[in-house]
């Protein structure tokens, strides 16, 4: 009798040893894809927080002007005017125009920007400079050349110039960072100037000082504006 | 024999005073030796063999002489080294081709007289400011920035300048190294201008004027600027742009060449023009 209860414990434990051994593996695998999921990049996670710019159902559908390459002469941009619900708030106005930019036209060989770029953040001072953080892939994956990253600057610019009156000076930053260029050639240290008409009248220029003005901490937590560091 | 007090007074007084003469002598036979002595009534003559000393404030350097035209034409062949710039399918890297190209630019420019200096000679890649401060450091030089493109009508060529709202910002005085262009836009558009007339004669579809970009390598520049680039190492056979290169070389030599009475080289270094 007590031969074959040792001999039934014996059987007992030598399968239980063989399912963990089955077992453990499938477990493994589990934990890692699980862990994959539940830890998205840093920059998936920023792109997740920033991109949500929820379309407000009283938004008006205004027509607004978007610069892509133009197709008669690849050197040059033409204005595409499509149809889009903009909000009345100029920062929101301005990340939505520059995310319909990222998303390109419908000749994909006419766009601009590249199509894994991201518009991370956008702030506007109160005088009229704008701030606009792009994810690393503008950089890295824009096509090195003078000509190709002055369009890429000048399609923002100039659709900023149509659809966002408020934004008069434009500073790119990439991932947070100012870079010395786009992407081997066109300067980014400096400002871009946006509204041309004010700057032919001598209103807005590259050399005018940023103007931050120190804010009532009621009235920070209520702006829609960010200062943001020169 | 017993001596009055006056007597012995005067007598200590005739000996302190010989004492006195004899060692003055030697003081007075020097100065009458000297050829330098100075006549009565005159100041007293300054120590000789001090040493001249450095001033504490910079020196005024001597004027340079007035100099019509350039002389000196600096080259950049643009990135280098770990950045190979624009890149085709076929390996054609951007580095590699720009510094054949700057051969055939210097080649064709010293046949026209130009003295020619070069940022980089070989595979290197100095920064954006090192570049510059070649260029910076000559008296009645230009410069040219060479490039290949990664897009655009393969077989034509651009030149760029920076933009007129760049010119705005100068102020004169003191000239900051990161607008050093500032003062120069104008005579940089000029150049520019000289430069396209030719290669559009030469390329087909390439535009009659240059045109304007934020590049960075020309910002820091105190000298008529631009850059030059080919279109485009998108083609399928790396011979198509080297056949440019003679062509691109003789144009931009002519293009110096047109501009170069245009341009008055100020009197004194920093002077804007």
């Amino acid at each position: 009798m007590i031969g074959n209860w040792r001999t039934w414990i014996l059987v007992a434990l030598g399968i239980a040893v063989l399912g963990a051994a089955v077992y453990f593996p499938i477990l493994r695998r589990r934990v890692k894809t699980a862990a994959k999921i539940s830890e998205p990049s840093e920059e998936q996670a920023r792109r997740e927080l920033t991109q949500a710019v929820t379309p407000n159902p009283t938004d008006p559908v205004v027509k607004v002007k978007m610069f892509w390459i133009s197709p008669e002469d690849e050197s040059a941009l033409a204005p595409v005017i499509i149809e889009l619900a903009l909000s009345k708030d100029p920062v929101l106005r301005a990340k939505q125009v520059l995310n319909t930019l990222l998303a390109g036209p419908v000749d994909s060989d006419l766009r601009t920007l590249p199509p894994d770029a991201a518009l991370l953040a956008f702030y506007l001072l109160p005088d009229g400079t704008a701030v606009a953080d792009f994810s690393e892939a503008l950089a890295t994956s824009s096509p090195s050349g003078i000509q190709s990253e002055q369009l890429a600057v000048d399609s923002i610019a100039r659709t900023l110039e149509a659809n966002v009156p408020r934004v008069k000076r434009l500073k790119i930053l990439i991932h947070g960072q100012e870079l010395d260029t786009l992407a081997g050639h066109v300067d980014l240290t400096q400002f871009f100037i946006v509204d041309t008409k004010a700057a032919q009248q001598g209103a807005v220029s590259l050399d005018m000082p940023v103007n931050i003005p120190v804010p009532h901490v009621a009235a920070a937590n209520n702006a829609a504006t960010v200062p943001a560091k020169r | 024999m017993r001596i009055s007090n006056g007597r012995f007074f005067f007598r200590i007084s005739l000996i302190l005073s010989a004492i006195a003469l004899l060692a003055c002598l030697p003081s007075f036979v020097s100065k009458a030796q000297s050829p330098q002595s100075a006549p009565a009534g005159s100041p007293a003559p300054q120590q000789p063999a001090a040493p001249i000393l450095t001033p504490p404030y910079p020196t005024i350097p001597p004027p340079q002489p007035q100099r019509t035209g350039l002389s000196i034409v600096v080259l950049d062949p643009a990135h280098g080294g770990t950045d190979p710039g624009a890149r085709g399918a076929q390996g054609i890297r951007e580095s590699d081709l720009v510094l054949d190209l700057t051969f055939q630019v210097r080649r064709a420019l010293e046949a026209q007289g130009f003295q020619v200096l070069q940022t980089r000679s070989r595979n290197e890649n100095p920064s954006f400011d090192d570049r510059s401060t070649l260029a910076n450091a000559q008296y009645g030089a230009v410069f040219i920035s060479l490039h290949v493109s990664s897009t655009g009508l393969p077989g034509t060529v651009r030149v760029y300048n920076m933009p007129d709202t760049f010119a705005a910002v100068a102020t004169g005085g003191v000239m900051a190294w990161d607008r050093a262009q500032a003062p120069y836009v104008t005579l940089s558009r000029k150049f520019g201008d000289a430069v396209q007339g030719q290669l559009a004669q030469r390329f087909k579809g390439s535009p009659n004027n240059s045109q304007s970009a934020t590049i960075r390598q020309l910002r820091t520049t105190a000298a008529p600027a631009i850059a030059v680039e080919l279109a485009s190492v998108s083609v399928q056979d790396r011979a198509d742009l080297d056949r440019m290169m003679p062509g691109v070389g003789d144009a931009i030599a002519r293009g110096v060449a047109e501009f170069r009475p245009s341009y008055v080289v100020p009197g004194t270094l920093g002077t804007h023009p």
